[in-house]
């Protein structure tokens, strides 16, 4: 199966095909529902983000608290249709991949195209599965949220699935 | 009369929330081995291996089949021989939060609706109802808000065609397509009134799938398994692991049906004391 690494570039993004599978190394951002409120409402004031947006590998998660001797709880993807009225805003501004589950709306297909960032699937309520592929987790910022608060992951392996490409291509 | 202590409930919804998050539903297990058998498509099965496995890591790791540990429902069937001593409600909130916590489950209950605030482990939504007896059962069902937030009631005319409340109820797995966790479980409630019609709706996914099914059940399982969704909506016949369906009484100008969608990692967990 491929394999990529963050920091990902465009160039291998366009090479990416909906539907292929990918395992997927290196640094992806939690970041749901209020994160992406704040993320927008600081782009739209032209203000510094706590998080560098640019080549960002974003992962619609809210984890579960590790337990005891582990470095992460359950962390499978949460429904991605609630992030699409951010998710242009956000790829403007260089987010170049995002990882959850379910469909987009079709101005996020657009801006996924326009952008050439890439969607990618995981394995959905399978939280505990995936959280074996997580070697190292932070919480980095708005961590007043909570479990919405973004947290900086280090991943190996993390099983993907392109949803939609850089060509704007489905599979959903 | 048969006096159970508060403190008794609050210790057993603690461990009833644990145990609903950890261990898969035997049911839902074989729901999904079942389905995994009959699939043909490959990713579908591929997806639906995950699945299996995630629950078996779940309870071996002890930790939680989903990240999203629901708004649970805490359904308590009190016999009326029982009497209560000590405060039910307090005692089941502070159950939930104690199991919550103790089994690194997330804090996912926001205190306003509106103006969100911070999250914290209560409080549950409950349910009660008198029975005869004088024993009591929990339930704790911690039901995810993706497939929550695809509920949907319709009040039909007394005079519906039956295929047109079939038509709303693959139309509602229709609109949840890939987002809510297919393969689904789905929960049907038919008449009563508008609130008593979602409760039901909820109050099926309680029951074991698979089991006593009757003809409706059975058709809508066929159609909706028709629609090509499958697991992870990439396609295949396992769109829906069971159709559960509950009914009541209702009054003569209406026909209440109301649908409450389960992801497959269908949860809950009983307890009667």
């Amino acid at each position: 199966m491929k394999k990529i690494n963050t920091p990902l570039v465009k160039k291998e993004i366009e090479r990416l095909r909906a539907g292929e599978e990918v395992l997927l190394s290196g640094i992806i951002y939690t970041a749901r529902d209020q994160a992406h409120k704040r993320l927008v409402e600081a782009v739209n004031k032209n203000k510094k983000t706590p998080i560098d947006l640019k080549g960002m590998v974003i992962y619609y998660c809210g984890p579960t608290p590790a337990p005891r001797g582990k470095i992460i709880g359950s962390c499978g993807p949460t429904t991605s249709r609630r992030m699409d009225e951010f998710t242009p805003a956000l790829l403007k501004k260089g987010v170049i991949a995002m990882i959850g589950k379910g469909r987009r709306l079709a101005q996020v297909v657009q801006a996924i195209k326009k952008y050439k960032a890439v969607y990618f699937l995981t394995y959905a309520g399978c939280g505990a599965l995936l959280s074996k592929y997580v070697k190292k987790n932070k919480p980095v910022a708005y961590k007043d949220l909570g479990p919405e608060a973004i947290h900086k992951l280090e991943v190996k392996d993390f099983p993907l699935i392109v949803g939609i490409d850089a060509m704007g291509r489905s599979i959903l | 009369m048969r006096i159970i202590t508060a403190e008794k409930i609050k210790d057993a919804i603690a461990d009833l929330c644990i145990e609903a998050n950890l261990v898969l539903r035997r049911d839902v297990l074989l729901g999904l081995q079942a389905a995994y058998a009959k699939e043909r498509n490959k990713r579908a099965k591929d997806v639906l291996k995950a699945i299996t496995t995630n629950a078996y890591i779940a309870r071996r790791d002890k930790i939680a089949i989903c990240q999203d540990t629901g708004l649970p429902a805490v359904f308590l069937e009190i016999g009326q021989g029982v009497k209560i001593s000590g405060d039910l409600n307090k005692a089941i909130n502070r159950g939930v939060a104690e199991g919550y916590k103790r089994g690194s489950l997330r804090n996912s209950i926001i205190s306003d609706p509106l103006s969100r605030g911070k999250s914290g482990y209560s409080p549950a939504v409950i349910h009660t109802e008198i029975t005869r007896g004088n024993k009591l059962k929990v339930t704790v069902l911690p039901k995810g808000f993706g497939c929550e937030n695809k509920a949907q009631l319709k009040m039909f005319n007394p005079t519906v065609k039956f295929n047109e409340i079939e038509e709303f109820v693959v139309d509602v797995v229709k609109s949840a397509g890939a987002d809510a966790c297919p393969p689904y479980v789905v929960g049907v409630g038919i008449g009563a009134t508008a609130d008593y019609a979602m409760l039901m709706a909820k109050r099926a996914l309680l029951k074991p799938i698979g089991c006593r099914f009757n003809k409706l059940e059975k058709d809508l399982m066929k159609k909706i398994n028709k629609l090509n969704i499958g697991p992870m909506g990439l396609g295949g016949n396992a769109t829906c692991l069971g159709v559960n369906i509950e009914t009541y009484p209702t009054h003569i100008a209406g026909l209440p049906v109301a649908v409450n969608i389960s992801c497959h990692a269908l949860r809950s967990a009983s307890r009667t004391l």
